[in-house]
């Protein structure tokens, strides 16, 4: 077990593209770290990097305090799971878990025994003598796992393990990844591009994008807090809303009716550099039946219902608004979360995701009377999509 | 499943399979089959029947011609004496030292040239998947020997050999003259056939490179593997089934030397292959009887191969099903 540390690592090839950018993470040993991003974003790359299977092209890289930068993947001891398992096709699942420490010369007896542990662990026992072509997805995954934990390395590396797997196994095999890695305590990067699987499995999450760290945190300050747009847009299923809103003596003229500058975001707006026009950020879960909240602080408006998705728990309740607006300002942070959410196949979102309690009342087709908790939106620059409500918790933290 | 069957027989054993949980394995099972399912085999059929015509006039009724004239004392030289014999001819061809002879020669170059052939491909298929850098370049200039009529390729090594004249004999022998003496001669067909053929073998080798994942050999190297390693124990094993065909074309495509040979030596000093003293009886001594029993041996040795590596080995053709489920 080691601690990982990326000091300014850099990869850049030579047609002239980096694909990450001097980026600087401690990992801490038994951690249990996520790399989120859409693709492309150069998750993959640090991940291949820390394993040795891409060349660093500057900066440091630290497991266990020791430089590894010029060490061969079989000298840094740390065990990968990859996508496609990547499993041995001529081999049963007791050689493929065993072939990293026959590789090591380990003794015969010992190989049998750690192999045995780790099957019990995995409840593979009952496949050991099975070729790979003979298990389902989710035996694969366990064996990539099993072959990953028999050698015991200082961290494990995971790219995008449950991707393959069907979505009601994903969710199982989420836990059992999430328990093995705290009963081994080993430290271990994860690569995803599921927000949802970043959020529950790690305790800290890196947000990548373009090759930079957005932001790093634990899951749930990612979410209350995020940076800037794409962070903020990223994190949370079904994703947060935007609108464009303007500054104009002293209300926020937004697509949902002017709204009054609470306290908490005057003192925002009236720092020198704050823009006139904003985007505001609002999580479905900041939005109520005006009904069921009467008499609380906030602001209430009335918008015709689109759809009613009854989850049995709350109601997702999409409402007709123009969120495009004939002037909303040009955001690439926008753009971008656009299209790695399926933007160029899908037609273009416009409206606003709800969540609202069941008791809720609302039909489609009739308008809704919708409270939004001022105290809990987000406003963000525009041009260089930072999130300007942060600024003020951080100075009044 | 067998839902739609019509006799009553049928349908009872429908409901047996459909209890079943896995439905491929009911459909091993001898049973009726559902009028659909007749339908589409009887459309495979008259789809396969005219590739199947043309087989069987091109290579069916040659073949059992001249299994025909086997039997037969047949020569064109004294057509009078024309005569069903039975196996006369095979006792009088597996009697006849030139034949073992010929034999001998055939399997040396054979196995000689498919053993380097291999090694070579290889080193040139990894070459060739590896290369970043003008890779089209790269791949057309090996490819160039394969690309060249095996005659015109045989003349040149011919030239090359050719004492006085030759570089390749004025370098290597400058006294001597290499294609008059039995060993350096056949050393020399085999060293045209490697040139020849390596190309091929590495172009097939080259498709079974490319069906070892990527992942695979990254994984490996994480486990501890080292280069020769990985090559050994990973990349081999799943390039097996094409290593397996790759071996199984060359063996069967060299067992026919004849060109290189016919140009090279014409068969003096006992050099000759099996082909070339089938075509010697056969086609120059109007033979036919001897002629087609020696052609009917060499299709036997070509099965007998063809089976081992089949069925033994498990060799299937590239892209069938089979070869992967091993």
């Amino acid at each position: 077990m080691a601690d990982i540390v990326l000091d300014k690592v850099t990869k850049s090839y030579p047609d002239g593209t980096v694909a990450v950018h001097g980026i600087d993470l401690e990992i801490a040993d038994g951690e249990f770290i996520i790399l989120v991003g859409p693709s492309g974003c150069g998750k993959s790359t640090t991940l291949n990097m820390i394993a040795g299977l891409e060349d660093i092209t500057s900066g440091e890289l630290r497991i266990g305090g020791q430089r590894v930068n010029d060490k061969a993947p079989k000298d840094r001891d740390i065990a990968m799971v990859f996508q496609s398992y990547a499993l041995y096709p001529n081999m049963t699942v007791r050689e493929n878990m065993a072939f990293p420490l026959r590789l090591a010369k380990m003794d015969k007896q010992l190989i049998n025994q750690k192999v045995e542990e780790a099957a019990r662990v995995l409840e593979l026992t009952s496949y050991l003598d099975r070729k790979p072509a003979n298990l389902s997805g989710g035996q694969r995954q366990r064996v990539a796992m099993g072959r990953a934990i028999v050698r015991s390395p200082k961290a494990f590396l995971m790219d995008e393990p449950l991707s393959n797997l069907d979505a009601k196994l994903r969710v199982q095999m989420r836990t059992q990844v999430s328990r093995l890695q705290k009963q081994l305590g080993t430290t271990t990067v994860y690569v995803t591009h599921d927000q949802t699987e970043a959020m529950t499995l790690g305790d800290r999450v890196v947000v990548m994008r373009a090759g930079y760290i957005q932001q790093v945190g634990d899951p749930q300050t990612l979410y209350d807090s995020p940076v800037n747009l794409f962070v903020a847009g990223f994190i949370g299923s079904p994703a947060m809303n935007f609108l464009p809103v303007t500054l104009e003596s002293g209300l926020l003229r937004s697509p949902l009716g002017d709204l009054p500058l609470s306290d908490r975001l005057g003192s925002v707006l009236s720092a020198a550099d704050a823009p006139r026009k904003l985007i505001m950020g609002i999580r479905p879960e900041h939005f109520e039946d005006a009904r069921l909240v009467e008499g609380t602080d906030g602001f209430t408006f009335t918008a015709p219902v689109d759809l009613v998705e009854s989850m049995g728990s709350d109601k997702y309740v999409y409402l007709n608004v123009d969120t495009r607006g004939g002037d909303t300002p040009a955001s690439t942070d926008l753009a971008e979360l656009a299209a790695d959410a399926g933007g160029a196949d899908l037609p273009e979102q416009n409206g606003l995701v709800t969540r609202l309690s069941a008791e809720s009342r609302v039909r489609e087709g009739a308008d809704a009377r919708v409270w939004l908790n001022l105290d809990k939106v987000h406003l963000f620059d525009p041009s260089t999509g930072t999130n300007l409500t942060l600024r003020e918790e951080v100075a009044a933290g | 499943m067998s839902i739609g069957s019509t006799t009553p027989g049928a349908a009872a054993a429908g409901e047996q399979t459909r209890e079943q949980v896995r439905p491929e394995r009911a459909t091993r099972r001898k049973k009726p089959l559902s009028e659909g399912k007749r339908q589409e085999r009887r459309l495979g059929w008259l789809l396969c029947a005219p590739a199947a015509f043309v087989m069987v006039a091109v290579t069916a009724y040659p073949i059992l011609y001249s299994f025909w004239l086997s039997l037969q004392r047949y020569d064109l030289k004294f057509p009078d004496e024309r005569e069903f014999v039975w196996f006369e001819n095979y006792v009088t061809v597996l009697g006849n030292g030139y034949w073992w002879s010929a034999f001998g020669v055939t399997m040396l170059i054979t196995v000689v040239s498919v053993v380097i052939e291999l090694v070579l491909g290889m080193g040139l298929a990894l070459i060739m998947h590896r290369t970043l850098i003008g890779r089209g370049l790269v791949r057309t200039s090996a490819l160039i020997p394969y690309g060249i009529v095996t005659v015109v390729a045989a003349f040149s090594w011919r030239y090359a050999w050719t004492p006085g004249t030759g570089y390749l004999a004025n370098l290597v022998s400058p006294e001597g003259a290499p294609l008059t003496e039995r060993a350096s001669a056949l050393a020399i067909i085999i060293g045209a056939e490697i040139w020849k053929t390596t190309p091929f073998m590495a172009l097939l080798l080259m498709a079974g490179l490319a069906l070892v994942p990527d992942d695979l050999l990254k994984a490996a190297s994480m486990d501890g593997a080292s280069a020769w390693q990985r090559f050994v124990r990973v990349m081999l094993p799943v390039m097996k089934p094409a290593i397996l065909v790759a071996l199984l074309f060359r063996t069967l495509d060299a067992l026919r030397v004849f060109d290189n040979i016919y140009v090279l030596t014409a068969g003096a000093n006992n050099t000759s292959s099996v082909s070339m003293i089938a075509y010697n009886n056969l086609i120059r001594g109007l033979n036919l009887g001897i002629g087609s029993t020696m052609s009917v041996l060499i299709f036997l040795t070509v099965a007998i191969i063809a089976f081992v590596f089949v069925k033994l080995f498990g060799t299937a053709a590239p892209g069938s099903d089979d070869g992967s489920k091993r």
